[in-house]
This record gives C-alpha cells, structure tokens and sequence, in this order.
C-alpha cells in the first residue's frame, strides 16, 4: 500500500468527529434495521430480489430496448450510451438548446460517477444540488463519503460555518435552524430552475417508469417545478416488472435507514403538463459505462444485484472506522470498491480492495444477496493475475509452503524473539515491526511446537480414529489448546493422530489473491491428512476448518487443478470443527461434561469464519453452558475483532481500533473470562487485554472445557 | 386497517383523524385552519387544489374562511401555508397516502406549503404497496406520488429533522362519507 494512502487511513482514524458520529450511527443502524423488518422473512424477500435482479441483469439490452419503446411511447425522450462523455456532452447539448443557465439536481450517484456538475460549471451552468447533505458538501467542495448520507463525516460546527459564509450572517449550531436555513436558501432556487436533473432508484422496462425515493422532498420539486427534467440512471437500474417495484421498495428503505418506507416515492412515466398548460421536456438517459461487460462476466455479475442501499457500509466494522473518502470520490464502502473496480478501472481499486477484512458482516445482510467479500477477493485474484505477486510476499508464499524451511525458521523465530519475550508475550518490538505491537502484544513462539510435544503424548487405545488439523497458530503458539483437544477426544474414545506432513492452510496466499500458492497448501495437506484412514479431520481453527471444508475444493478448481478434486471432497466430508464434534459426542453420550455453575460468568465472542462461513454458534455456547459455566452475552458478539489474519499485519492502524472496541465490549459485559472458537481471534483479544494490562481471561473452548471435564 | 394505518402513520410524526361526514370534516378543517392563523395574506392563505371532496359542496362555507383559495397557481403555492388536496390511497402497513399526481396542481400543493392537509376517503384503505400497484396503472397515471408523514431529514449529524423542502407537518383526514376512491 502506498503511502499516501497509508496516510488517508491514518488521518481518518485519527478524526474523532467523524469515528464517533459513524460508530454512533452504525449502532443505531443495527437496532432500527432489525426493527423495521419485524415481522419480515428477510430471507425470502431477498432471494425475490435477487432473482428479481439477476434476471434483469441477464437482459440488460433487451429491457433497455423494452424501456426505450415504452418511455418513448409515453412521450419521454430516451438516450442510451455506454460512455460518460457522451452523457456530459448529451445533458450539455439539451441544456444550450434551452438556454438553461440554472440547475437544480435531486441525488444522484450516477451523475457522481460521470462528474457531471463541474463539468456544466465550466460550461458556464450554475448547478445546485439539493439534497442536504449534497448540498453540504457541494458548499464544502468535497464529494460524498457515503451512498445514502454523504456528508455524515461533517460536524453540525462544519456545517454552520459552510452555511454562515453561504448566507453571509453567523450561524449558530442549532441543528432545525441550519435545516431552516437550507430551506430558505434552496427554495427560490428550485422556483427559478431552468432544469431539474435527477437520478432514479428504479426504471421499470414494461412500463418505461422512473422511481424517485427521497425523505426531503426535493425530488418532487426538482421534477416538477423546471419546465425540463433530465433524469440519468445506470442500466443496472432496470427491472422488467411494475409491480416489482413494491418488494424492491419493502428492502431499500428499511436496509438504507431503518425506515419502512421513505417520506416520498415518485413513480414517473412519461412527462406530464406544467403549470402554464405546456408539456414537461423528459429526457431519460440509461447510461451503461461496463454495465454490460460486468452483466457479462460469470463472477461479477451478481454485483447487478445491488440495490444501493449502502447496508454494506453501515455494518462494515472498517467503513465505521475510517468513512468514505478513504475509498475514493465516487462510490465507498464493500459495494463501491467493487463499482469502483468496474466503472473505474481495476487499477483504482488496488488500495482499497486491501481495506476488507473478509469478515462477512455485510454478505448476511445485503438484501440484494450479493457476495461482497467473494467478489473482493476476485478483484485481489485479478489484480495478482495481472501484475503478479509482490516480490516480498512471492517469497514469504514459497517459504510458506516448504514446511521444512517454514518450520524451521518458525523454531528459529522462537529463540530469535527471546530477547523480547516477557514469559508468554512478546509486548514490543523494535523498528518497523513495532507497529505489530501497538495495542496489542504478541504471542512467543513456542519452545516446543505441538507437533513435537504430540509426540510425547500418550493416547489410550481406541477404536475410532480423528486426524487433528493444528494450523499455525496452535501449532507453534499455542500448542496446549492441541494437547487439550487431544485429551478430550481421548475422553470419549477417540485417538488423534497428527499427520506430520501437515502445513500452513494456505489462507494467508488466498486472502492476498495468490490462489496458486493457496493451491499448493492445499494439495500439501490433502496428502497428508488422507494418508492414514480417520473417520474425521478435525480442526479447532475456523480458518483452517473453512479451508479444509471448501476453500480448498475453490482454490484447486479456480487453477484447474481438477485431478485433484475428488480427494479434496474427500478430506472436506470429513472435515469438522472442534465444537461441531464435541457437540455430537457429547450428544451420543461419549462425552460427559462437569454441571453445575462452578464455572463462573464467561462470554463469548463469535469468531467470523465460525459464525458466518460454517453457522456454528450455538454448539460452543451450548457445551460451555453445559461444562458449567453461566454465559452472559456479549456486545456486538459476532464482530470482528480485526485479527483477519494477515490483515492486522497489514493494516493495523485499521485493526488496533477495531480490537480496542472488541475489548471495551468484553470489559463491559462483567464476565472476567471470554471464550472463543479461534486461535487468531485468541492472539488478537489475548495480546490486546494484555497491552492493557487487564486480567480478564482470554481461552479457547477447548481450553475451557478441558477445565471442566468429568474425570 | 384504520387502526394500523394510524400507528404507522403518528409513528413517522403524521397527524390522523377520521369522521363521517364531509360536513364534520369542513368544520374541522375550518376550525385547524383559523387555529393555525389562516389568512388571506402572503404566507398565511390556503390552497385548495381540486378534489372529488369539492364535488356538490357548498364552497362558500369554505370560502368564508378568509385565506382559502381554489385557484392553483405556482405563485400562490409557493407562498401558502396550507395545502389541501385529496390523496385516493392509503396503505395500512406503512402509513403511506398515494394519489395520481399527474396533474401539476396537486403536487403543488402538497409540496410547497408549510402544511399538507390531506384528506383521504375511507375506503381507500389499502394494506400495502402490492396492492396499491395492482390499482394504479402507469399507463394511466404519469406521476403517482406516495407521501408517508411530513419531509425529514437526518443529513446532519444524523439528526432527524423535520420539514427540509416538504412540508413540515400533515395533517390527515380521513372522511368515510366519501365513499369508493375515483
């Protein structure tokens, strides 16, 4: 990553105003969600959408033909083009032909997309956005930072001072009278419009109608008061059906702001008469700019299915951190690194794609079903197929998947970072590694890794045998949570054997877009772990799970790896996470576990590939509740904690924040020990309560159950 | 569905009431009017737009308010303080009014003035917007405007805020002796 940008993520985590007023809004944002879709099987109403618009999507000409036929018919003046340019030129032309001098403008991404307005300035047009935030930011010059609230990174003091400067009279900060002031100002400004420029939610193919939704009313005004309305939309904006506009409807508001419907929705079909008996000028623009190129592409085309409701950001524990404008001028957020990859180039899109941390927050809740974080990851891919792999990382990806070398430098690292060490921590570092350090301390590498301590274990004879999966982290960090794993399947009659050719699981390579090397990992340990026959392949690592379980079947298939592929369903059959299989034990009577409430208060924090990739969160509250232990819920329980595993390497003045807030919410729930299912989620939560020096208990599960085994 | 609507309506800061004869509800509308301080004066007069709730009436009990008017005009909209049209739908489960807006005087009316007075028949109760769809055709209406409670905004600090370009209150009527929507 560049400097530069570097240099924007640090200014904009260091903007207390900004942070604070999204993490206020994000909190509320869950809240009003949630209740203005009571009542609603959100699940089904998003597969219509999304069936809804991937239909369309896989017509785009056939409904912009359809739109053109029927808004004609109605009287509208239809263009169709795939490039912004011709857009500007078009909107120019019509408005020279009029004589426009004044503009007013309802919201509109897509004029944002083509960089309408300062272009008809430099023309010599005067254009007014209305919008209020649009307006603000317009006064401000500066560009949106969100879809739906573009100026929620400015204070009610910035927008004062804006507002003072505009009416020339010094304002105070009181929120109704800024607002009033907007209205005074705006008004005469709508009367007096030559031309009213708007955007559209919704273009209906059978009926060639515009949706206009706003909650101010500006929209109504800029479409009705100018004897000449141009509206501008994406193809992506089509529908073929009238009466989907109405389960379109029942999604947008309420994910956009917890609203059940917007103050005003506009259905436009054809112009309508003015004031003075005349016929309303309609000129409706159905812009592609790779619209269709994406239609086209097997990967990116459910990207169609959004219907921009910004829900992506709202959820999206980085956009809360750092705002819009880290993303760029256009489109922010989960969503728009994904527009901006496409409308853009691939190119813009190289930093920010870096921003995700792949935790799925926004995939459970687009009510479009659009896979953000997959697609952000194919950017990754793409971006690496075209330029290759850094240099730094080819290396550290070939090291990575010679285990003899891996290993060996990883024993190596432990006598290496003795120095540092303070008994199992390391709390600082020198030079430019410090900044993995800040916030945070880091675990020592173990003297002895599990894969030689396995060695020394001594394991009844069973029947029944479980292949275990360590992963890096339980390996050379933590390799007690194995022992522990180990004693507990003992426990219930199973024996565990620890395939030494095992190595790193390739999610490192695969996150960064270096499928190749995720592939070689993967083929690495489907030898390893199938040589000996197990009836399962057991990992206490979400990570490694969900690559054992498919990322392994993905990476073989995206690099044609076929011949390979029956003995990665082979090992994911037989892959299971640790509580997955405790759960199962302990429910055939295999396995009993301590009762009572001796255990004490803990909570729980979901880790992301647990909770959203493999839905297992229940089994690990269930079988601590059942060990004994009293389980008071966590704030916020299912966001990340801004490990992602090389992501707080990375990024970590994105990921300090995040773990800070992580913490908060730990202390406040009152219980002085956390559970948890992941070895990373542990390092994070772990190193962070320790920097702190805070004494709350940070344990795996099967830690915890280890202590509350019935002998 | 009243019930409902209702709710949902006062929910989003919606006024609501309901009677059963026009005859009651002019004497409501007189009274909010003179109440609110109508007047025949710039920024005090109100703005009747045409509606089937006119038809057969006697104007001049209305008339005799001073400050109402029937003329529309972009002039006077832009300096009234009411507007009152009728809106044919209502829909239950969002506290939503819908009309056919094709003509310009209507959304005049609702959009410029400080207050919307609407008033609704009715049975034009709606439960929801499939329904509403499947009674408004595109192929008839130009415009079909849906209102759901006065205009807001929260683009400030996230602050909700009411009246930005729309109106700042709306005070809904809804009169049962007005029978089928037209």
């Amino acid at each position: 990553m560049g400097t530069e940008f570097k240099e924007s993520i640090r200014k904009a985590v260091n903007n207390a105003d900004m942070t604070g007023a999204l993490g206020k809004f994000s909190e509320a944002y869950k809240v009003n969600r949630a209740k203005a879709y009571e009542g609603i099987d959100f699940e089904e109403l998003r597969g219509r959408i999304a069936e809804i618009k991937s239909t369309a999507a896989s017509q785009l000409e056939q409904l912009s033909e359809l739109f053109q036929q029927n808004a004609t018919a109605r009287g509208a003046t239809v263009f169709r083009t795939d490039d912004p340019a011709t857009v500007r030129e078009y909107i120019l032309q019509v408005a020279k032909a009029h004589g426009v001098r004044t503009v007013v403008k309802s919201k509109s991404m897509a004029t944002e997309e083509i960089h309408l307005n300062p272009f008809l300035e430099q023309a010599g047009i005067s254009v007014c956005e209305t919008d209020l935030g649009e307006w603000i930011i317009q006064l401000a010059g500066q560009t949106p930072s969100h879809m739906v609230m573009p100026a929620i990174h400015m204070t009610k003091e910035e927008v004062s001072d804006l507002f003072s400067k505009e009416v020339n009279e010094r304002l105070t900060s009181d929120i109704p009278r800024l607002v009033e002031v907007a209205r005074n100002e705006l008004r005469p400004r709508f009367l007096a419009a030559d031309m009213g420029i708007s955007g559209g939610n919704i273009a209906v193919a059978e009926s060639g109608s515009i949706v206009l939704m706003t909650n101010e009313g500006n929209a109504r005004l800029v479409t009705s008061l100018p004897k000449i309305h141009i509206v501008l939309v994406g193809v992506e904006k089509l529908i073929a059906h009238y009466a989907d506009i109405a389960t379109i409807l029942k999604a947008l508001p309420r994910s956009a702001t917890g609203q059940l419907l917007t103050s005003y929705v506009s259905i436009i079909t054809g112009p309508t008469a003015n004031c003075d008996g005349s016929m309303k000028e309609l000129h409706i623009i159905l812009m592609d700019n790779r619209r269709s190129q994406m239609a086209a592409d097997p990967k990116f085309r459910q990207a169609l299915q959004c219907i921009r409701c910004a829900c992506c950001l709202n959820v999206c524990p980085i956009f809360r951190l750092v705002g819009g404008h880290v993303f760029g001028k256009v489109y922010t957020g989960g969503i728009g690194t994904i527009l901006t990859a496409w409308f853009d180039e691939l190119k813009q899109s190289e930093e920010i794609q870096g921003l995700c941390i792949q935790c799925g927050a926004c995939k459970k809740l687009c009510p479009g079903k659009i896979d953000i974080p997959e697609l952000i990851m194919e950017i990754r891919r793409r971006l690496v197929r075209e330029q290759g792999v850094p240099l730094l990382q080819k290396a550290i990806y070939a090291v990575v998947n010679n285990r003899r070398l891996f290993h060996g430098m990883l024993r190596a690292a432990s006598l290496a970072s003795k120095p540092f060490a303070t008994g199992t921590f390391i709390r600082h570092l020198p030079l430019f590694l410090a900044e993995l350090t800040d916030g945070r301390s880091l675990p020592t590498i173990a003297a002895e890794p599990f894969r030689d301590r396995f060695q020394k274990i001594r394991q009844p004879e069973c029947g029944e045998k479980a292949a275990f999966y360590a992963g890096c982290l339980m390996d050379f960090a933590y390799p007690e949570m194995g022992e522990a794993l180990v004693r507990i399947l003992n426990r219930a009659g199973i024996q565990v054997i620890f395939p030494q050719g095992q190595s790193c699981c390739g999610a490192p390579a695969r996150y960064n877009g270096a499928y190749e090397s995720a592939a070689e990992s993967a083929m690495d340990n489907i030898r390893a772990l199938l040589a000996e026959e197990v009836t399962w392949v057991v990992s206490a690592c979400p990570t490694c799970t969900v690559a054992l379980d498919r990322e392994f079947i993905g990476m073989l298939e995206e690099t044609g790896q076929s011949e390979w592929l029956s003995r990665a369903r082979e090992l994911a059959a037989k892959t299971i996470d640790f509580s997955t299989l405790v759960t199962r034990l302990v429910a055939e009577g295999r396995l009993t576990l301590k009762e009572g409430k001796e255990g004490g208060v803990i909570t729980y924090h979901d880790s992301c590939h647990l909770k959203r990739t493999l839905k297992v969160w229940e089994e690990p509250r269930e079988l601590l509740r059942k060990a004994g232990y009293e389980l008071q819920e966590l704030v916020e329980c299912d966001s990340c904690c801004g490990m992602g595993g090389s992501y707080s390497l990375k990024l970590p003045e994105i990921s300090a924040p995040i773990l800070q807030r992580k913490l908060k919410n730990i202390r406040e729930s009152g219980a002085q020990t956390v559970a948890m299912d992941c070895p990373g989620c542990v390092m994070q939560i772990r190193g962070g309560m320790d920097q702190a020096g805070d004494s709350i208990r940070v344990r795996h599960t099967v830690e915890l159950l280890m202590e509350r085994l019935e002998e | 569905m009243y019930e409902q609507f209702k709710a949902r309506a006062e929910a989003v800061g919606a006024e609501v009431s309901r009677f059963q004869t026009r005859a009651v509800a002019i004497d409501f509308i007189a009274g909010f009017l003179q109440r609110e301080g109508v007047a025949d004066a710039p920024h005090c007069h109100a703005l009747w737009a045409e509606s089937p709730f006119l038809d057969g009436i006697d104007r001049r009990k209305l008339s005799a308010v001073a400050g109402v008017k029937f003329q529309v005009t972009r002039e006077l909209a832009a300096e009234a303080r009411f507007g009152i049209s009728q809106m044919e739908w209502a829909l239950a489960d969002t506290g939503t009014l819908a009309q056919d807006s094709s003509a310009i005087q209507q959304r005049l009316v609702s959009s410029l003035p400080t207050i919307h007075i609407a008033l609704v028949p009715t049975s034009g109760l709606l439960p929801d917007m499939p329904a509403l769809l499947t009674r408004m055709n595109p192929a008839e209406c130009g415009y079909i405007a849906m209102i759901t409670g006065p205009s807001r905004t929260a683009d400030i600090e996230r602050v909700l805020t009411i009246g930005v370009h729309g109106p700042k209150r709306l005070v809904i009527v809804f009169v049962d002796e007005l029978g089928g929507a037209c």
